[in-house]
């Protein structure tokens, strides 16, 4: 394993909603009841997802979707 | 409508309500994003601003201490007194208990679960016309769809139709310039819902009514000008916009035959398609009122004054979407803002873009080539929500 996996975030202050990133990739995130965006699971992106992921963070009206790289997560929550 | 003085200039005398906004905004728009990105009128009482950029538009939308949404429509009067239809016209702090108790019921599985009963609306509809091989796309498909589902959520006679749709007119076209057609269009909904809550009793239902009336916020039901105030929001904003958003896209499909055929012939595009159509016709424009003195993109605006906000127009910004102008069903990037930005989202975004999807799906899979029935008379609706009212087309029958 190497240090560049990429871990999805969402920002819940800023999510409002729209469920873009759902619908794009539903591996990667869980929607509440009350339609919030969270990660599913710890974050992680499996190689195959990449692209979905980019696209999730492309489409986010808010700018509420982040990718990160693991090793650069540190003190981001 | 009364008739208008024609426009001087745009950039200080712009009117939505003029007939070439009506008929075609997007080059009004491109050209003050060049020239005079806030434009100014003075046809509205106490002025009103017009932000045709992506970043005017998204500041002014994030920006709940200058800008309330109190009075959420530019009319030629204001309204007194403001009448709540909580919380498309709240403001923080009382935006978030409003607004919390609605969302479940719009949410990816509430609307879900709708999906296969629209796709049954929808295939009643067209099995209504196309062995005539012609229909009025507007007026015997897209208008039926929004009015139906929502009629079903409410748990209310989809036979009402009718009436919703003149309340809305009432409120939203005619109440632009006349605030008897808001009052009467305000009074007529508040009786109907009083009636509907009153049969309901306190008898448990699932439909929305029953749903809000037994909504607590803080352990208190909501008082019966919000209960009802909420109400009329649902109707009113569940059907013009969504029977817009699928009227424009069958209108785009029926004058782009590149784009209907390929559509047609790969679904997978449909995830794209949607999102790029609800982009260039995105059918809802908000309004805001200053509250505080502030000044956007060097733009001074007093209390008191209006922005037009208008998601379509931020939609068109080159700034923000490369190609702005082009319809690119295979857009991959696209952060549009059909259903508004910040804390006032749309509530029903799941269910409008679920209507609309379905709504093409199933009218593709039935009637996949099809064009304007010359001599086209295509009109548009005037004001806040955008869309074609009547769109003839012709098909192979």
């Amino acid at each position: 394993m190497g240090t560049t996996r990429l871990k999805i975030r969402v920002d819940p202050e800023r999510c409002q909603g729209h469920n873009r990133c759902h619908s794009i990739a539903p591996e990667l995130f869980v929607i509440d009841d009350y339609g919030n965006s969270r990660a599913q699971g710890d974050g992680s992106v499996s190689p195959a997802l990449e692209e979905k992921a980019r696209l999730a963070v492309k489409n986010c009206p808010e700018h509420a979707v982040r990718l990160l790289r693991e090793d650069e997560e540190g003190g981001s929550r | 409508m009364s008739a208008r003085r024609p426009v001087a200039d745009w950039a200080t005398d712009w009117d939505h309500t003029d007939p070439a906004w009506i008929e075609n905004p997007f080059p009004i728009w491109d050209d003050l994003r060049k020239r005079c990105p806030i434009a100014h009128s003075e046809r509205f009482e106490d002025g009103a601003h017009f932000p045709s950029r992506y970043a005017d538009v998204r500041e002014i939308a994030y920006d709940t201490e200058h800008f309330s949404s109190r009075r959420v429509i530019v009319r030629e009067k204001k309204f007194h007194p403001i009448m709540p239809s909580p919380p498309i016209t709240s403001d923080p702090p009382e935006h978030r208990p409003a607004r919390m108790p609605l969302l479940p019921a719009f949410n990816p599985k509430a609307v879900e679960k709708l999906t296969p009963g629209t796709r049954a609306i929808c295939n009643r509809l067209i099995d209504g016309f196309l062995a005539k091989g012609a229909c009025d796309a507007a007026t015997d498909y897209a208008q039926h769809i929004p009015t139906r589902v929502i009629a079903h959520m409410l748990g209310v006679d989809e036979e009402h139709g009718e009436r919703f749709r003149r309340w809305i007119k009432m409120a939203l076209e005619e109440g632009i310039h006349d605030n008897d057609k808001v009052m009467q269009s305000l009074k007529e909904m508040t009786l109907y819902f009083k009636e509907q809550l009153e049969k309901r009793g306190t008898k448990p239902g699932e439909d929305l009514i029953s749903f809000m009336r037994d909504q607590r916020i803080e352990g208190q039901p909501l008082p019966p000008d919000k209960l009802i105030g909420t109400l009329r929001l649902l109707l009113i904003a569940g059907i013009d916009t969504t029977w817009s958003a699928i009227g424009a896209s069958l209108w785009h499909l029926a004058t782009h035959a590149e784009d209907r055929r390929r559509l047609a012939d790969d679904p997978s595009l449909m995830d794209t398609a949607v999102e790029e159509l609800l982009r260039a016709y995105a059918p809802v424009t908000m309004a805001r009122e200053v509250v505080k003195e502030v000044k956007v993109n060097g733009c001074p605006m007093k209390p008191g004054s209006m922005v037009l906000l208008s998601f379509p127009a931020a939609n068109r910004d080159p700034e923000m979407f490369p190609n702005a102008e082009r319809v690119q069903i295979d857009r991959k990037e696209n952060r549009h803002a059909a259903f508004g930005l910040g804390i006032h989202r749309c509530v029903g975004s799941n269910l409008a873009r679920m209507e609309l999807r379905v709504a093409l799906e199933e009218w593709l899979k039935r009637i996949p080539e099809f064009e304007l029935q010359p001599p086209a008379r295509v009109t548009w609706s005037e004001g806040t929500v955008r869309g074609p009212r009547q769109l003839p087309v012709v098909f192979p029958s």
